[in-house]
């Protein structure tokens, strides 16, 4: 494990080579076909899903789309969701535990959009009600943090089985510069506020939160796209036969108990 | 001489100010419960008069926030509250600097250990589980305490067969508990679906502020949600949308009344009528009435 700070981590998941899901996709799943909509309002680009197979799985695939030129980014609203892409992942999420499919969720948000638009359509509603819905959906969900893992945005599709990490990716309840600007009045010391909220995959490890680390090739994943894919390939395959086969009944037990043992105090 | 403007300040500052920091400071002398002014109106009453209208601005209707002592009394029968988990408090989890001096100030300021308070009551006879926000408590944000009592009064409701009246109010996830505080809202709406799973009923009352992680959780999850009138309802905050959309919002946005239009409150009910508003839904489910009303 590299020794890099969360800022120098942060550095390589900014990185404009860093791969996305339209790299991932392709090379993971065979046959993937992207179903499109909410039903109830319209289809948003910042996440894809759909159906495919992970080997010889079939499987229901959930992602933030970070784009990789200004084009993508402008389709995909730099990965930042509104309501109706959470409504989607839900759709989408509720047809897999029809069909018996493992969901997998890859996570790459700075977090949800803020706008006048996304508040109309109940951005806090539509992350709650996955929240809800996720933590009973009757069949094994995996997450993986692939590079920014932007606060209730990421968590709306991060209530799973098993949450992996890649290794600089970062999850966090707040931005940094957030966080800076709340602390000393100033988002340049968006530094400092980095190490200070305990973000990469190594402390979230610490916290229970992390549950496997997926190691990217020396300087971060740009630097080998294919390996990082093949990394990624390898933990789900194996993520996936060892949740497919727990009886239902114990893999809800246990999912909600992975986050209800989450917190910290005395009494 | 302090000129009136500086009362305004003063008394401002206790219903204004969006920082976590305490209710206004006991140190200042001139008469700062004189006068109110109202956040959202601007109109100015004799302070007197907004306490004995339950802090309701007699002018615009905003209802002002209360401490959590404040909303049990007019809430809940005399003497039938039983808090649950009294003496839970916050660690510092992901050991951010001065963390346990901020709480400590905070729990000297507002007498009480956390940001919300749970337990059990009864509210014109008919018994429930009753979880209480407040506001002026780090602004409500919602750490490890607040995502445990909530998450243990959901699990002891669903297993008492009792219905739940969670006041909410909240600036969101509790920044200085970083990832251990997003975690809360996986938590609570787990065990909001627990509770919801057995048949339980949750009635979601949001206050001023409901915002960011709490609204984005177990405050949206009500069977039934109810809203205070003028109060603010929102995901994101208000500045934070400026500044992504570069401009100006107008007045009403993510006010109770906007989210009852988009589509999110089932109802708007004023501060003197939720005692019977929360009694009524209560029989209307079933529950039995258990002692004669205060």
């Amino acid at each position: 494990m590299s020794n890099l700070t969360a800022w120098e981590r942060m550095e390589i998941v900014h990185n404009k080579n860093r791969p996305t899901v339209n790299d991932y996709i392709p090379a993971m799943f065979t046959r993937f076909m992207e179903f499109h909509g909410d039903r109830y309002f319209g289809d948003d680009a910042a996440i894809i899903g759909g159906i495919g197979y992970l080997s010889e799985t079939p499987v229901t695939v959930i992602a933030q789309v970070k784009g990789r030129n200004l084009e993508e980014n402008k389709r995909s609203n730099f990965s930042m969701p509104h309501p109706e892409g959470y409504r989607k992942a839900l759709r989408l999420a509720k047809q897999a535990e029809k069909f018996r499919r493992p969901v997998i969720c890859l996570v790459d948000t700075p977090g949800a959009y803020c706008g006048i638009e996304a508040e109309k359509r109940g951005q806090g509603e539509a992350i709650a009600r996955n929240l809800y819905e996720f933590m009973t959906l009757k069949t094994p969900i995996i997450s993986i943090i692939l590079g920014e893992g932007g606060s209730g945005g990421a968590l709306a599709l991060a209530v799973c089985d098993e949450l992996a990490m890649l290794e600089n990716a970062l999850y966090s309840a707040i931005s940094p510069r957030g966080a800076a600007s709340i602390l000393w009045k100033d988002s340049s010391k968006e530094r400092e506020a980095c190490e200070i909220l305990k973000i990469t995959a190594e402390d979230l490890t610490s916290f229970g939160v992390c549950d496997k680390i997926i190691k990217e090739p020396e300087g971060g994943a740009h630097n080998a796209p294919e390996q990082t894919a093949d990394s990624i390939y390898e933990y789900l395959v194996d993520a996936v036969s060892r949740y497919k086969s727990v009886e239902i009944t114990k893999l809800l037990n246990d999912r909600y108990t992975k986050f209800r043992k989450i917190g910290m105090f005395t009494e | 001489m302090a000129s009136i403007e500086d009362l305004f300040k003063v008394v401002k500052s206790r219903f204004t100010d969006d920082s976590h920091s305490a209710p206004a400071s006991k140190d200042v002398s001139i008469p700062q419960d004189l006068l109110f002014k109202c956040p959202r109106c601007g109109g100015v009453v004799y302070n007197e008069e907004f306490v004995r209208a339950m802090k309701v601005c007699p002018k615009c209707n905003y209802h002002a926030r209360l401490t959590w002592q404040e909303r049990l009394e007019l809430t809940a029968d005399t003497g039938s509250f039983k808090e649950f988990d009294a003496e839970m408090r916050s660690l510092n989890p992901i050991g951010f600097p001065r963390y346990e001096d901020k709480i400590a100030k905070m729990q000297e300021a507002c007498d009480t250990r956390e940001a919300i308070v749970t337990g059990e009551c009864t509210i014109r006879g008919y018994r429930c589980v009753i979880g209480i926000m407040d506001s002026h408590f780090m602004m409500a944000s919602m750490g490890s305490v607040v995502g445990e009592k909530i998450t243990r009064a959901f699990e002891y409701a669903a297993e008492k067969g009792l219905p739940v009246v969670m006041f909410a109010s909240s600036g969101g996830a509790r920044m200085q508990e970083g990832i251990i505080s997003l975690m809360q809202m996986a938590k609570t709406s787990g065990a909001v679906k627990l509770h919801s799973d057995k048949g339980g009923l949750y009635i979601a009352v949001m206050t001023d502020p409901t915002t960011g992680g709490v609204t984005a959780s177990f405050a949206s999850l009500g069977d039934i949600v109810i809203a205070e009138p003028k109060v603010l309802i929102g995901f994101a905050g208000r500045r934070v949308i400026q500044d992504t959309i570069r401009q100006r919002l107008p007045d009403d946005f993510q006010s109770a009344e906007f989210q009852q239009d988009c589509g999110f409150v089932d109802m708007i009910v004023e501060r003197g009528m939720m005692r019977k508003r929360l009694s009524n839904i209560l029989k209307l489910h079933g529950f039995p009435k258990e002692t004669t009303a205060r």
